[in-house]
């Protein structure tokens, strides 16, 4: 495999296990705008036992998960009480702290970054990203999915019901945030390189629309979100060109043209982030859809809803 | 003496400084089937809120088979044996039709295996389908509850309630919005759930299907008792009668006089 296809495909694994990590609080009705605090959190976790201790990535991998769940955990508590617009600016001034500690500790290079020494090739990712999702289509599957569902649409009720709804959502975004920071080492180690910089809240904003504009209902949504939105810079790499040459010509200019401006690919990213939100703003994958394609509507159920 | 499945006893709400209901008693026996009805704003959804937990009373105590449940958390009240449906439907939306089924027998969980096994094919959801299916609604399980029907969406929150397998259900108003038809198979459907021996507490406007159906109704008005007796003599009590139709003096022909608006001033 080429170079090129192997860091295509590492990322691609990262941002997966990395918008699995943001799905998980959205799906139980918490907006993580914190993403690239957690991510943070594992990356350098990773990094600095790699770095100072040498420990190999076996370990310093789920170390990443479990410091960022741990920590993830402990801010739930105080940081769940707030709701809608506020949680989604509790959880990015999080971030905003996670980024600022660091850039200010010596010990985690600062401004400068920490090297990491062992690397990972693209197999581990793409191996973690597979358990990753299987996991997450389990978790879904459970009682404990169900109630993360439920309290998405309805606290009041999902509790009348006997949900622990603190629990429930304590669990959730903490499992998210050790996903996120599984990420974070999976990042330390594919790119052999950490700075806090490359944690910005673009980052945060980024992994949250995988999440939004892939869907929130079934455990597909952030596949599809972050592969569409991993893949659409490469794809728009290779044809924005022969886009180009091909209008021009359409125009009459048959000499070569200048390749486009990279941020020609910014722009239209920007134009479908609009139509998506537009037009399924529920995400691509919605459970409508996915029981369309699962069940065929049979005459019996057919007319069972005319005599309703 | 039998214990009362509910007792009420002397139960008061303030918000603020607005008293909505004060100083409530009545029950509710084991078996029985009770409607609750008062005009619009007497605070028959309070009191349903006040006994599922969703309010704290200000003063008074709820009993649950003799058990004060005053300061049970509502998520518990559930597993103590009493459900309830809402007077706006608030099935899940993004839930199919047996997802929401199975939310309702939460609170029969008990360990933390019944929380990590998935659904599919188990007992849970096996008995999700035969509740539906006794209830005649099989035909959907898999669909999600927001594009079904009103009438259907009103009857399976009454199978979510009956899914924690209570001993008492609340009913908010399970027959607004329904036709004749549908109401009178929803008595059929609720005296079947009556004859299990599951006690009813009704909240309901229409008089027909709470003469039908319940034996007892207990009347309120302004967030006071004004009636509790037989739903055969309650149309007769000049009391619930001022409470729907204005006061006498406004009603009958020529009682405005002299001396009633005198009383008034008085």
């Amino acid at each position: 495999m080429s170079g090129y296809w192997a860091g295509i495909l590492s990322i691609l694994a990262i941002n997966i296990v990395f918008a699995y990590g943001i799905f998980l609080p959205v799906a139980t009705g918490q907006l993580n705008l914190g993403g690239a605090g957690f991510q943070a959190l594992g990356a350098y976790a990773a990094a600095y036992a790699s770095a100072s201790f040498g420990l190999p990535v076996y370990v310093t991998i789920p170390l990443a998960a479990l410091l960022a769940g741990a920590i993830g955990a402990l801010i739930a508590f105080p940081i769940l009480r707030t709701r809608g617009v506020y949680l989604v600016l509790a959880t990015f001034a999080f971030a905003e702290v996670v980024a600022g500690s660091i850039l200010n500790s010596e010990t985690l290079g600062g401004a400068m970054g920490l090297s990491v020494p062992a690397f990972i090739d693209w197999q581990i990712p793409v191996a973690v990203a597979v358990l990753v999702s299987l996991f997450v289509f389990y978790l879904m599957s459970t009682r404990f999915g169900l109630t993360m569902r439920a309290a998405h649409d309805d606290e009041v009720v999902t509790d009348l019901m006997g949900v622990n709804i603190r629990k429930t959502q304590v669990t959730a975004f903490g499992l998210g945030a050790a996903l996120a920071g599984l990420a974070g080492g999976l990042y330390a180690h594919t790119f052999s390189f950490v700075e806090i910089q490359g944690f910005n809240a673009v980052v945060s904003i980024y992994v949250l629309l995988y999440v939004l504009l892939g869907g929130t209902q079934t455990a597909w949504g952030p596949i599809v979100g972050a592969t569409f939105f991993t893949m659409l810079p490469e794809v728009l790499r290779e044809t924005l060109p022969t886009v180009k040459q091909t209008l021009a010509t359409l125009v009459g200019i048959t000499e070569p043209v200048a390749p486009p401006d990279e941020s020609w690919r910014l722009v239209i990213l920007g134009v479908l982030t609009v139509l998506m939100m537009a037009f399924r703003p529920e995400g691509l994958i919605t459970r409508t859809m996915m029981e369309r394609l699962q069940f065929r509507r049979s005459p019996s159920r057919a007319a069972a809803e005319v005599s309703a | 003496m039998t214990t009362d499945m509910l007792s009420i006893e002397g139960v008061s709400k303030n918000f603020g400084g607005l008293s909505v209901i004060s100083e409530v008693s009545f029950s509710v026996p084991e078996g029985g089937r009770v409607a609750l009805i008062g005009p619009n704003g007497a605070g028959k959804t309070t009191m349903f809120n006040l006994v599922s937990g969703v309010y704290r009373q200000t003063a008074g105590a709820i009993r649950l088979r003799g058990h004060d449940i005053s300061n049970v958390p509502s998520r518990k009240r559930v597993r103590l044996g009493m459900a309830r449906s809402f007077q706006n439907i608030r099935l899940m939306p993004h839930l199919s039709v047996i997802e929401n089924v199975m939310l309702g027998q939460q609170a029969r969980t008990k360990s933390l295996a019944d929380m990590a096994m998935p659904l599919s094919g188990s007992r849970w959801r096996r008995e999700a389908e035969t509740l539906l299916g006794e209830m005649g609604l099989d035909t959907y399980p898999g669909e999600v509850v927001a594009t079904l029907p009103y009438g259907i969406r009103k009857k399976i929150e009454v199978v979510r309630a009956l899914a924690a397998q209570p001993q008492l259900l609340l009913l908010d108003e399970p027959a607004a919005g329904l036709n004749q038809t549908e109401t009178a198979s929803l008595r059929d459907f609720l005296m079947g759930i009556s004859r299990r021996g599951v006690t009813l507490l009704v909240v309901e406007h229409d008089m027909g299907l709470v003469r039908s159906l319940c034996d007892h109704a207990v009347v309120l008005n302004f967030g006071r008792k004004i009636y509790e007796g037989s739903t055969q003599t309650v149309h007769e009590d000049p009391l619930v009668l001022e409470a729907y139709l204005g006061p006498r003096h406004n009603v009958a022909q020529g009682a405005v006089t002299n001396n009633g608006v005198a009383g008034d001033a008085a």
